[in-house]
């Protein structure tokens, strides 16, 4: 239907000369609140060439997914509006097309991903027809060529067994597979430009690796133009030719990919790039390791049972952890890394007895017992830092309460004291007293997230539990929340469980690193150990699926094709095969 | 699936004997005398006491409970006290009516309380949106038989639209069907609506319209499939509430089902009947249930049978 020839071949020319596809000219997008109306977007303006990729990249509230939304005319009605400015597509301005235009371009011409597989397929539709109907609504064709068109969509996104998977439903495919389906949606028609609004940033980092090797080959093999939004500055380096730094709303930097990398012009560039922790040799650890250990796990395991049938049997187990063991000293930080569903969470849950489970824990050499009584005094030297601090906080009780709740519960001091000891714990964490009266939905991101560990330290632990702590977080932020529980750590000696998916920053913050898989550690060692001299071959392969922010760095060779995690359920009776290790040196054990 | 129905119809089987021992032990205990009302005034204590001999209702609790399981079990619900007929045959002809109301009303509710959810969703906070929330309010509160009344008054009185009462036609079925699902369209419109922001707001729905579906579209095919699930598992719950509501409904529009036949026999203290009535609507809650929990199966591929 469209006049268009899309399949017009896109030789490799010079950045420049390569013809405009899209340009958004002076761009204002506002939201209209009771406080009057607020800029978000301010006076943005850029060119996208066909075949090129631009990335926009800034961090939260940088207004960069607000834009793809404005493109493709999905501003959430009816309070945030584009207020002036143009976006040319095909010489039309696509803010004053009617919405019956615009759907006709939408999904055809100028497709769109999103960040999170997980909720961005229809749950109770089958692949096939989420898939053919998005073709059918563009081109009118029979059900059957439709079928043949997704098919071969599904075929492009190497996506293994594409005839099973047009009948199965979003939730019987994991997140790099429904990814996979989305992106299948969006390239089925050949769009000029796909926007990808973080496309990998809810994936595992072996997922994540090779989407973005499919999307670099889709966008070179159809001549798409592809707007990358991220606040991954290494998936930045792999993927721009073109990057664009924003910042609240603003055009901070544009320049090609290794311009920007090599010699940043603007100071929030620089510093942008400078809070991204990178990875190298890793680091070496000072802890006294042959001292008694703060914590001591043996043979850790925890299985959950899946039941089943008219008798409620237990069918199949879920073998979360399998005989793990490891010890964290007094002044350590002790990191577990792996890929979602690989246990990590589960062994902080263990520890903290909020799973029931088997094998031993010691706490400073003594068997930590689970009844009421031990569980509250387990509490006071173990206390978690979660992932989401938004969450983590009960949104109706001001900051100071919930600061000063667990001196309640363990009935420790006087109203005054307790009063105190938040007021002090504030200042330490960077958060002013004044601030002990609001309420968690007035702070940003990463002050909730030093109230979470102003909560922590309320009880003096000896262990503070940090489980992906500081994923959620801006780089920026998450630089300065890591320095604080670094300063922490040494001012009141804990130690850290850190779990963590991110290498780069596990390596930068870990003075011992345990790489978990199914369950099961398949190294553990110091950072320099396990960083500068990776045994497993999963280490390895989490190490090189990493983006890296450095674009001169060549990108690491293909992976296998569709990788998928295996799954941790066994049927009743079977048993996991316990690693046997192997040791380096040194306390570095790798499985053999 | 089958096992699924299976393990269902055994837990169905232990609910419906704790509904018998319950209303029979309730029905036991009542200060009422059923033998009074069969015998009348001016018996005698010795025909009294004959009556009730042969009733059986001089044995104690648990030999008339074993003995009425006893027949149960064989399908036998036992003889009405006044009316001489077994309560098996007066059921049986008074359940189709009641049924054929039933069906009038959850066809009612839902076609009235979804269209006015989804509306007063995509309406949200405009006038209609309040003005839809203010009537289902008023469904929800509005005691049945006020409505009903009202509901005769109005329609069938004054403009003459529907019959007063009876049992026959469509004409018939509308007003007491409209009455019976009042509440439900007025609790349904309720949950549609905050279960179709909730889902509006949803990244699949952005992604249906990022490939460029209409309006029309992305809402029928795939907003509505997901807002109504909740909507779906409580159909079942319904068919409890409505056993309440056929009693009034069909006392006042003079509906010939088991409502009725149920407020007769409490007047007259009619044991089997009150018994077999009770039975049967236990039965029918259970199906329900059964019945929308396999629905939900179909319409949620999410849901695992367990």
């Amino acid at each position: 239907m469209s006049v268009h020839d899309k399949t017009a071949s896109v030789a490799p020319v010079a950045a420049d000369d390569r013809p405009t596809v899209l340009s958004v000219r002076n761009l204002d997008i506002s939201v209209r609140t009771e406080a009057g109306i607020l800029p978000l977007v301010q006076n943005l303006s850029f060119d996208l060439q066909r075949g090129e990729t631009l990335a926009i990249a800034g961090e939260s509230g940088s207004g960069k997914s607000l834009t793809s939304l404005a493109i493709m005319g999905l501003l959430p009605p009816p309070a945030v509006h584009v207020a002036s400015g143009e976006i040319l597509f095909d010489g039309e301005d696509l803010t004053k097309l009617p919405e019956t235009r615009l759907q006709r371009l939408r999904g055809d011409r100028i497709a769109m991903i999103f960040q999170e597989p997980m909720t961005a397929l229809n749950p109770v539709m089958r692949i096939g027809d989420q898939l053919t109907e998005a073709i059918r609504a563009h081109e009118p064709m029979s059900a059957r060529a439709a079928r043949v068109r997704a098919l071969n969509a599904l075929q492009a996104v190497r996506l293994t067994e594409p005839e099973r998977r047009l009948k199965q439903y979003p939730h019987e495919l994991s997140g790099g597979m429904r990814q996979r389906v989305v992106i299948a949606i969006a390239i089925a028609l050949r769009p000029d430009v796909m926007i990808a609004d973080e496309p990998t940033t809810a994936l595992d980092v072996t997922v994540q690796r090779e989407v973005l090797d499919l999307l670099r080959d889709l966008a070179t093999d159809m001549g798409m133009a592809l707007i990358l939004i991220t606040h991954d500055m290494g998936v930045v380096a792999e993927m721009a030719d073109r990057v664009l730094v924003m910042q609240k709303g603003q055009l901070v930097e544009q320049a090609p990919v290794h311009a920007l990398f090599s010699t940043p012009q603007m100071p929030y560039t620089q510093q942008l790039l400078s809070s991204v922790p990178r990875m190298g040799k890793g680091r070496d650890s000072t802890v006294d390791t042959s001292a008694c250990p703060l914590v001591s796990i043996r043979d850790l395991r925890v299985t959950y049972d899946l039941r089943g049938g008219i008798l409620d049997r237990v069918q199949a187990r879920v073998h979360a952890v399998e005989k793990i063991n490891f010890d964290i000293f007094v002044g350590e930080t002790f990191a577990v890394v792996g890929e979602s569903g690989c246990g990590k969470s589960t062994v902080a849950r263990a520890l903290t007895g909020l799973v029931p489970h088997q094998g031993v824990i010691e706490l400073e050499g003594k068997l930590m017992l689970r009844d009421r009584v031990s569980q509250k005094a387990n509490t006071r030297a173990m206390q978690m830092v979660f992932q989401d601090p938004m969450a983590a906080l009960n949104g109706r009780m001001t900051v100071g309460d919930l600061v000063r709740e667990p001196l309640v519960i363990h009935a420790i001091g006087t109203a005054q004291s307790r009063a105190d000891r938040a007021a002090e714990l504030f200042e330490r964490v960077g958060l002013g007293t004044d601030a002990l009266d609001r309420y968690p939905h007035e702070f940003s991101g990463g002050q909730r997230q030093r109230i979470c560990i102003a909560r922590a330290l309320a009880l003096n632990p000896k262990l503070i539990i940090a489980d992906e702590s500081v994923s959620a977080l801006d780089v920026s932020v998450q630089a300065t929340v890591l320095d604080l529980l670094q300063e922490l750590k040494a001012e009141f000696g804990m130690s850290y469980l850190f779990i963590s998916h991110d290498m780069a920053v596990v390596e930068n913050f870990a003075d011992r690193v345990a790489v978990m898989y199914l369950g099961q550690i398949v190294e553990i060692g110091s950072s320099a150990q396990v960083f500068g001299n990776p045994q497993h071959q999963y280490t390895r392969r989490l190490i090189a699926a990493a983006p890296y922010p450095d674009p001169s760095r060549p990108i690491p060779p293909r992976g296998k094709l569709a990788t998928e995690l295996k799954s941790p359920v066994l049927p009743v009776g079977q048993s996991p095969e316990i690693l046997r290790y192997q040791s380096i040196g040194e306390g570095h054990l790798v499985a053999v | 699936m089958l096992a699924f129905i299976v393990k269902r119809l055994i837990q169905s089987a232990l609910i419906l004997l704790g509904v018998s021992l319950i209303t029979f032990a309730l029905l036991y205990l009542l200060p009422a005398d059923p033998v009074r009302q069969i015998a009348g005034r001016s018996a005698t204590p010795e025909t009294v006491a004959n009556i009730r001999a042969q009733l059986g209702l001089d044995q104690p609790f648990i030999v008339q409970y074993a003995r009425y399981l006893g027949n149960l079990v064989q399908g036998d619900l036992g003889r009405s006290y006044l009316q001489k007929t077994e309560v098996s045959t007066l059921i049986a002809s008074r359940l189709p009516a009641s049924l054929l109301l039933m069906l009038g009303a959850i066809v009612c509710e839902l076609v009235l309380g979804i269209t006015m959810g989804v509306v007063a969703a995509l309406r949200r906070g405009t006038a209609t949106d309040n003005a839809l929330m203010m009537a289902s309010f008023i469904g929800v509160s509005a005691p049945q038989f006020v409505v009903g009344l009202l509901m005769l008054y109005v329609f069938a009185v004054q403009l003459q639209w529907f019959p007063i009462g009876g049992y026959g036609t469509l004409a018939h079925m509308v007003l007491p069907s409209i009455t019976l699902g009042i509440l439900g369209a007025g609790w349904y419109s309720r949950m549609m609506r905050s279960s179709m922001i909730d889902v509006l707001r949803q990244d699949f729905i952005r992604t249906a319209r990022a490939k460029g579906l209409g309006r029309m579209r992305v809402l029928l095919r795939h907003a509505l499939p997901n807002a109504i699930l909740p909507i779906i598992a409580m159909i079942g719950i319904d068919v409890g509430i409505f056993m309440g509501g056929i009693v009034v409904v069909e006392s006042v529009f003079g509906w010939p089902g088991i409502g009725q036949l149920a407020w007769q026999a409490i007047q007259r203290v009619d044991i089997p009947i009150i018994m077999g009535v009770t039975l049967v609507s236990a039965c029918a809650i259970v199906i329900g249930n059964l019945v929308a929990d396999i629905a939900s199966l179909f319409a949620d591929p999410r849901i695992k049978v367990r």
